[in-house]
């Protein structure tokens, strides 16, 4: 019953922060110089005034900035994300369309990065000051310093150019008839580079602090206790000391879960993976407002839901916690 | 001295590459062109959208009346013939029989009148403009069109090309919102390949159209045009193998020598003779430094063309001596003023005009590495010879609004010149071309009755040898007033897998359509 009424409110307070992000998105893309209508006359190569105005009418530029504004909240509230009249297709079309593939790419990267990162982490903490430990913190300590795009740059040129292992771009390879399994195994394939070189920064993240929050719950009275007891040692780092140093690694996962959805763009780039962070770029190039909008709101929602879950999470980790209202 | 060997190595390549094949082998049939495509099209409706990648993909989906060869001589297409009446007024064109749209109704005389008459007219500015020296457009019957014009114009021969005037289907198209049309998104037209599947952000997919009245064509089974929005990326597509075909422009002029280098790759720039893209700099003539003569000369001679040819441009293209491009019809070389590289020269003009320091304001065309390094290159230059310069970069969208609002002094950009001066030259310099809201208009503003007569009497005059007396005047005028500083004739090369043949059979390119073209 604590748990609905928590939801409610938290859905309620979600809905708001969207509608803000809404405002001040809408009016920060607005400053900015040109808009889709001279964009599109612009790479047509000849044009003239009237295209152009025509064009601004069609697309409702012609009105005043608070009228643009309160149409498109008012379309918001409806689930009407508007038309792209550069892709000529309803805005949620599109976004819905890249969104899957996002979410794979994310999701994997996610998966992979905090299993990784909470086993090295670890694994690194039981071997407190011994070689294993200095091998594990000093290549988290590379990763987490690197650029993500050069890091992208060197898999694609080791594993794709030089070893030939991995495809280098997109999504699946196009062309012939693949069966179900067959489209599996070679998306899969597919999402190796990418979601290894997405995750690797927060890999790196966890992993130190997956070893220090460890070694600090190691140090508390409890683990005395639990030895004194006669628990092996074993035992006392993953039942006790995992759990209780895990719960700082769940705020971090909550942050990055929602950053990622949006923060993908380079990633996707360089990968020529066909998500959303990609379609966001584009559209900010084309000064496609309403397709960046309809991007936006997408991703400010996920990441609402994201903290929700998080919170949730929380609950389930360490019940102590009284979910905050 | 490196650079200058990495741009005669690209030149020889391109030598060897380009010799004509010396048996002419038996084309192979079927198989898989993978093509590059960037950046992603809007859409491929050609007779609503006119950006590059768009033209490049729907190209082979849907057809003009003509092709046009490397000298810019027209080819049959969906004309078999044509004949123009001995006062240059009345153009007759002879339709291919037998063919069919992509959807299987027939393709007649009443779809070019509807294509011309009705749906350029309406959505495309530069057919428009031309169009309207036309009187009447009729089908006298099914396999013939007539068009009538009120006055010779002598480039209306070049108007037929695939780009300019692609014919478009009437039966979906009568009576409809062109623009709003859903038929857009699955284009019908009459070409060699017909659209298939459009997986956005990935990849466009054309297949062969088996009832294509051209017997035996093409060769090809399918072609990918693929999405990759990384230009180092794209680079890698080519050299795993992903992709077998980069046309001009979709990797840097940097990685070109290297990938021209690796295993059976090949090279060329042909295939930009009818477009002949011209760069220049833009001066803002309404007034500050660039409303003077003498300083306009200064900049023109300070810039060093060579190197930046050599050293950006892989020592492809021809430097620009004047406002007609190389491949332009009716240039006139021994008119204009010769404005190479000399320091000297602009030194002593910019004492001459007692020029003092004051800054000049530089907005640069923001399309990728290349022009972003030769703007620095001819920043370097100006200020070599004392010109105070203050760049002002911003994205291509912020670009078009500065250029499309006067808001600048100097800008690099480069137009197409489309074989005919009163096609793809005289825009940029008539007043009647002057403009607010496009970066592709008049926007230097150049303003001088003489010329403009000049063009309007060019465009018109008949036959050819007295449009060549008038246009050798507005050139010696253009080149005397130093209008805009011209820059480079560019060529965008074309890298391909050696195993692709044929790919380049016309003076359009890439973009005329992959027909002739198999895979060995």
């Amino acid at each position: 019953m604590q748990t609905l009424q928590f939801l409610l409110s938290r859905l309620a307070k979600g809905i708001l922060v969207v509608l803000a992000i809404v405002v001040l998105d809408f009016v920060l893309i607005h400053l900015a110089p040109g808009d889709p209508a001279s964009v599109m006359a612009g790479e047509s190569g000849a044009t003239d005034e009237a295209f152009v105005q025509q064009l601004r009418v069609k697309f409702g530029l012609d009105q005043p900035f608070t009228t643009q504004l309160g149409l498109y909240i008012w379309g918001v509230v409806r689930l009407d994300l508007g038309f792209s009249h550069r892709q000529q297709m309803p805005v949620l079309d599109l976004v819905l369309d890249r969104l899957p593939a996002t979410l794979l790419l994310t999701g994997a990267a996610f998966v992979f990065s905090l299993t990784v990162g909470v086993v090295m982490g670890a694994w690194a903490a039981a071997h407190k000051g011994r070689p294993l430990d200095r091998i594990i913190t000093t290549v988290s300590l590379v990763f987490y310093a690197t650029p993500l795009f050069w890091m992208a740059l060197m898999a694609v040129l080791i594993f794709s150019v030089w070893l030939d292992w991995l495809p280098a771009f997109g999504l699946y390879d196009v062309g012939g008839n693949a069966t179900l399994g067959e489209r599996a195994l070679d998306v899969a394939r597919h999402l190796v580079l990418p979601a290894v070189t997405l995750g690797l920064f927060f890999t790196a993240v966890y992993v130190r602090m997956t070893r220090a929050s460890m070694i600090e719950v190691a140090r508390q009275d409890f683990v005395k206790t639990l030895r004194a007891k006669g628990l092996s040692e074993r035992v006392i780092l993953r039942r006790h000391v995992l759990r209780n140093a895990v719960l700082p690694v769940v705020t971090l996962a909550g942050v990055q879960a929602g950053q990622m959805v949006g923060g993908a763009v380079m990633t996707e780039t360089v990968f020529a993976w066909p998500g959303i962070g990609r379609l966001m770029y584009e559209a900010l190039i084309q000064r496609d407002y309403n397709l960046l909008l309809g991007v936006f709101v997408v991703s400010a929602a996920m990441v609402v839901v994201f903290n929700i879950l998080t919170d949730l999470v929380y609950r389930m980790v360490d019940p102590r916690i009284e979910v905050s209202r | 001295m490196k650079k200058k060997l990495l741009g005669t190595l690209a030149t020889s390549l391109l030598l060897a590459c380009s010799l004509p094949g010396l048996a002419a082998a038996e084309p192979k049939e079927g198989g898989r062109a993978n093509v590059v495509v960037q950046p992603e099209p809007p859409g491929l409706m050609l007779g609503i959208l006119q950006n590059a990648p768009t033209q490049m993909v729907a190209g082979n989906i849907y057809e003009g009346l003509l092709r046009y060869d490397e000298k810019l001589n027209p080819k049959p297409q969906l004309a078999t013939s044509w004949t123009i009446s001995d006062d240059g007024k009345t153009y007759t064109f002879k339709l291919q029989k037998g063919v069919k749209w992509h959807d299987g109704k027939p393709f007649t005389a009443a779809d070019v009148v509807f294509t011309a008459d009705v749906f350029l007219r309406k959505t495309n500015p530069r057919t428009r403009a031309s169009l309207a020296y036309v009187d009447t457009i009729t089908a006298p019957d099914d396999e013939t069109v007539v068009f009538q014009l009120k006055q010779p114009f002598g480039p209306f021969i070049r108007m037929f090309e695939v780009g300019t005037m692609p014919i478009v289907p009437k039966h979906i198209y009568e009576g409809t919102d062109f623009q709003a049309n859903p038929a857009n998104n699955t284009p019908i037209g009459t070409g060699p390949f017909k659209f298939a599947e459009w997986v956005k952000g990935s990849y466009i997919k054309l297949v062969k159209n088996p009832d294509y009245y051209e017997k035996g064509k093409p060769h090809l089974d399918e072609i990918y045009w693929h999405v990759i929005p990384d230009a180092a990326a794209r680079a890698v597509a080519f050299e795993t193998g992903k992709v077998d075909i980069l046309p001009g422009g979709s990797v840097e002029n940097f990685d070109v020598p290297r990938l021209a280098k690796t295993k059976n790759a090949c090279i060329t720039d042909k295939g930009w003779e009818f477009l002949a893209p011209q760069s220049w700099l833009w001066f803002n003539h309404r007034g500050g430094l660039t409303a003077d003569v003498r300083f306009r000369k200064a900049v023109s001679y300070a810039i060093d063309r060579d190197f930046a040819r050599e050293a950006l441009w892989n020592g492809m293209g021809k430097v620009s001596t004047g406002p007609f491009a190389d491949s332009t019809a009716f240039r006139d070389e021994k008119v204009l003023v010769n404005y190479s590289y000399d320091p000297a020269k602009a030194k002593a003009l910019l004492k001459e005009m007692g020029y003092k320091g004051e800054p000049v304001r530089f907005t640069p065309m923001p399309y990728g590495e290349t022009w972003m390094r030769w703007a620095e290159a001819i920043k370097q230059n100006l200020e070599d010879v004392g010109i105070k310069v203050d760049m002002i970069t911003t994205d291509v969208a912020g670009w078009n609004k500065k250029l499309g609002d006067w808001d600048f002094d100097l800008s690099t950009t480069f137009l197409y010149q489309y074989g005919d001066p009163a096609l793809g030259v005289s825009r940029a310099y008539v007043s009647s071309n002057i403009a607010k809201g496009s970066p592709f208009n008049n926007v230097g503003g150049y303003s001088n009755p003489e010329v403009d007569k000049l063009f309007a009497d060019g465009a018109v005059a008949f036959p050819d040898s007295a449009r060549q007396t008038i246009y050798s005047a507005v050139q010696k005028k253009l080149s005397d007033d130093a209008v805009y500083a011209w820059l480079i004739d560019l060529k965008f090369p074309t890298l391909t897998h050696c195993n692709v043949k044929n790919l380049i059979t016309t003076g359009i390119g890439v973009n005329d359509g992959f027909k002739d073209a198999w895979i060995e």
